[in-house]
């Protein structure tokens, strides 16, 4: 590809628009960052004036630090920046996430962060945005990876939790803090009404998407209970906490991790979790691939994961389909594997 | 079958050791004895003699999955496991809990043992055409679960961590014998069935299989670099031997015949039939435990010899006279069909002298070393290498003979290994837990400016280590062969191995004996690796010395 003639291009400090003068999602403080969601390979702090949806912007902020700049835009709002029109548009990823619209002289560009088709409580819906080129990510990009409904996940759940309860257990289920955590919440406040205790990583987070609208499970902080007994009790802590101090008061404890990687039995049992449950945040494979035909777009540039595998795919089905980091320097990048 | 997919899944997703035996109670209590028989071969870890290849599978599945053969290929390689894979990309969507076709409801009413003798086992009788077309249909009509298992039976291990030991003991627990006659009990022949079923449970020992092995007591490392002195006490309570690098076997004589069983358990007593014939000359009644060696005029051979033997069901006289093999017995276990196991080990081994003392050469007895102290012991164990074994053994002299590893009685003590600063070439994911990380390495020594590559190795690393090399080595990727990736070749690791010895082949014309990753030298570069001479020089002192 020629790089001039590129919108949107990879450099050491992260997405760049040049027309646009911004960054998307900079890995290094810059001077004007377009932030797609606020997790924390996202959104990261330093940089001088930050653009996000208005949805995600106290998530943002709580990320951030207060002193930070953080402007928040409505859905499918444009705004002028640079040479470019920006709006922004549901990712359906976690509360607030945002694909980013950049149109330039009549071509336009998305970047879709991270993402996801599957219904979820906690944030909108994604929405498919017409576009020439789309830059996907590529996390699941394995034709392993189909998602089962939600809804059926947080059954399991609940009967995992239940069943631990009449064994006089308690059940500790690590999920990411951001997103993962309240989707669950908001998922099993469909099927019970019991109390939750979370970790002290997960209330405020909590909090922030309650203040949004949220209705989830009511939860109690870990940290603040007195009693010492955790049998029968559902615990969520953020993946971190397995294996340290914090842990050795649930005992007896049995474990369950939410994500996308559970899908493969090996995974699980590596992380040595008793259950894993498949829920993620990211398109499965069918997701992605219908995604890039909603589109419409004829050109597709990858990033995450497994960017080789759908870019090939791609290619055989006819499309011009690239990574994006050897799109521009014909290397391949770290593919370390982002929180699923 | 459904019950026992319910047990799998029910194992599958506890790391709890009593919760497994919990499951497994609850599902021998309440199965039919056939499939109670199944479930008891197949989780202690015995297969069906294939049904299909793990090779055809994978050919089959590159036929019908819906994805160019490549993807299917790379997903495997992201899922490490063959029958995963199968149900992930080719079975009806997550299980729907009812419903299903007619033909559904037969299956999922077809208990373990049928589908195995009904389905499974008639099938090795057919045509690959009418297995491929049998087995496709499986992969789309079952749900996930039975899909998955269907393919592992058919392929043989389930790999669910249970061992044979944690079967043994639900199985105490389900019939109120004692765990060690249950353990006995399990091993040797099994044909599972409702009769083996019963007679695995029946109260006290009658019909036992005249062929039976006892299980076998295996002895726990001790750290190469560790003194005996502080740990074990006293010499002299102590008898020591040579730790030989053979074949672990144990030799059954009872009714005027002879079975000899690996500790794999497997029946070899035809592929050694000049330890068969010395057999012949024990009393009823007798069992040895002991090591199959390969043996000539000059002593014992290299393992790479013995090698040759290993597989052959079948021994033509050439190969005989080329590569003798004999039982080096170091317990007696059984006499005059009496069990000896709980006699100490000092009189287990003079009955044992007593009576190999006058037998044919394909039969001998593990010589005791003299040496009078540790330090004399430690001497002794440097010449290890020189004399093809692998250290020293240490046993208590008034142990019993227990089952499985007891730490305790029985010490190995092995020399040092040998090892080599190798460069790392290539990487690819492993299997089973490990799948979707890269975590089998292939390294190379230098000869003059290119690197030859040596071996292959898996583990040694830490998690923390191995997750670190794994995101290294996605962004090092120099080239890509399928799953295979080259990478920088810019790492060295210390690599730790039992031996070595010519190989024909290897590209490097060297092959080394249990590899192994010791740690990762970050403060050697490429050019500080050592050479092919280097690693021909380690010839000299091991199998050509």
């Amino acid at each position: 590809m020629d790089a001039r003639a590129a919108l949107v291009r990879p450099t050491e400090h992260g997405l760049w628009c040049e027309a646009g003068g911004f960054h998307i999602d900079p890995c290094r403080p810059v001077d004007r960052a377009l932030i797609t969601h606020a997790h924390a390979d996202h959104a990261r702090p330093g940089s001088r004036h930050y653009l996000g949806a208005a949805d995600g912007r106290a998530l943002l902020r709580r990320r951030l630090g207060g002193d930070a700049r953080v402007e928040g835009i409505g859905w499918g709002e444009h705004r002028r920046i640079g040479d470019v029109s920006v709006s922004f548009h549901p990712a359906g990823h976690v509360l607030g996430s945002a694909q980013v619209r950049i149109e330039h002289r009549g071509e336009v560009w998305v970047v879709s962060g991270d993402y996801k088709r599957d219904p979820d409580p906690t944030c909108r819906a994604f929405e498919p945005v017409r576009c020439d080129t789309f830059v996907t990510e590529a996390t699941f990009a394995l034709p392993a990876y189909v998602w089962p409904p939600a809804r059926d996940v947080a059954a399991d759940i609940l009967g995992w939790w239940r069943a631990n309860r009449d064994a006089g257990r308690p059940s500790v289920l690590f999920c990411y803090a951001l997103g993962k955590a309240q989707r669950v919440l908001a998922e099993l406040a469909r099927l019970t009404d019991d109390a939750v205790y979370a970790h002290g990583a997960i209330v405020p987070l909590a909090r922030l998407y309650r203040q949004a609208g949220v209705a989830m499970l009511p939860i109690e902080s870990v940290d603040l209970r007195r009693r010492r007994a955790w049998d029968g009790e559902l615990v969520i802590a953020p993946p971190g906490a397995a294996g340290t101090p914090w842990m050795r008061r649930f005992r007896g404890a049995l474990t369950g991790f939410c994500s996308g990687w559970m899908r493969v039995r090996g995974n699980r049992r590596r992380r040595g979790y008793d259950r894993g449950f498949v829920l993620s945040d990211h398109a499965d494979w069918p997701g992605l691939l219908a995604t890039v035909r909603d589109t419409g777009a004829p050109r597709v540039l990858a990033m995450h994961g497994r960017d080789d595998a759908l870019v090939r795919y791609l290619r055989e089905q006819g499309l011009d389909a690239q990574s994006l980091a050897t799109a521009f320097t014909g290397e391949r990048p770290d593919a370390t594997a982002p929180p699923g | 079958m459904r019950a026992f997919a319910a047990l799998y899944d029910a194992l599958d997703t506890t790391t709890s050791t009593s919760a497994k035996v919990a499951a497994l109670a609850a599902h021998l209590r309440d199965a039919p004895a056939a499939d109670a028989a199944w479930a008891v071969h197949l989780l202690a870890g015995g297969r069906l003699s294939r049904v299909a290849a793990p090779s055809e599978l994978r050919d089959w599945l590159y036929r019908h999955a819906p994805w160019p053969e490549w993807l299917v290929e790379e997903t495997a390689a992201a899922v490490g496991d063959t029958a995963e894979t199968i149900a992930l990309l080719m079975s009806a969507q997550p299980s729907a809990p009812d419903g299903g076709d007619d033909e559904d409801a037969a299956d999922a009413s077809l208990g373990l043992a049928a589908w195995i003798e009904q389905r499974l086992l008639p099938l090795r009788d057919c045509t690959r055409e009418t297995r491929e077309a049998t087995v496709t249909h499986w992969w789309r009509s079952l749900d996930a679960e039975r899909c998955f298992l269907v393919n592992k039976l058919m392929t043989g291990g389930l790999r669910v961590g249970v061992s044979r030991a944690l079967v043994a003991r639900a199985v105490a627990e389900v019939s109120g014998l004692d765990r060690a006659v249950v353990q006995h009990r399990m091993m040797g022949r099994w044909t599972p069935g409702a009769a083996a079923w019963h007679a695995l449970v029946a109260p006290g020992d009658a019909d036992a299989d005249r062929s039976r092995p006892y299980p076998f007591f295996l002895a726990s490392p001790l750290a190469a670099e560790e003194s005996p002195a502080d740990r074990l006490g006293d010499r002299r309570d102590w008898l020591a031997e040579w730790k030989w690098d053979g074949i672990r076997a144990q030799l059954v004589r009872r009714d005027g015949r002879t079975w000899l069983w690996t500790r794999g358990e497997e029946l070899v007593t035809d592929r050694y039939p000049e330890v068969a014939d010395a057999a012949a000359t024990l009393p009823d009644g007798t069992v040895l435990d002991g090591e199959l060696l390969a043996w000539d005029a000059d002593g014992v051979m290299a393992f790479a010899s013995l090698q040759r033997r290993i597989g052959r069901r079948r021994v033509s006289a050439r190969l005989l006279a080329e590569v003798p093999v004999r039982l080096l017995a170091y317990d007696l276990l059984e006499r005059h069909g009496t069990d000896l196991r709980n006699e100490p080990l000092a009189v287990r081994r003079r009955a044992l002298e007593t009576l190999l003392d006058a037998a044919p050469d394909a039969l001998g007895v593990s010589p005791l070393l003299a040496a009078p102290d540790w330090p004399a012991l430690a001497v002794a164990r440097d010449d290890a290498r020189a004399r093809r074994v692998e250290g020293l053994m240490l046993k208590r002299v008034g142990s019993p003979y227990r089952v499985g590893r007891v730490r305790g009685d029985w010490w190995k003590w092995k020399l040092a290994p040998l090892t080599l600063d190798v460069v790392m070439l290539y990487a690819q994911p492993g299997r089973g837990r490990r799948a979707n990380l890269y975590t089998d390495y292939t390294f190379g020594v230098r000869d003059g400016t290119a690197l030859v590559p040596i071996a292959k190795a898996y583990s040694g690393l830490s998690n923390d280590e191995i997750t670190r090399l794994d995101r290294w080595i996605r962004a090092h990727t120099t080239e890509r062969f399928g799953p295979v990736r080259a990478v920088d070749a810019v790492q060295v690791f210390e690599l730790a191995f039992e031996g070595i010895a010519r190989s024909s082949r290897h590209k490097s014309g060297l092959a080394l004996r249990f590899p192994r990753v010791v740690r990762r030298r970050e403060d050697l570069g490429p050019d500080d690796a050592d050479t092919l001479a280097d690693a021909r020089a380690l010839l000299a002192g091991a199998d050509e010395g």
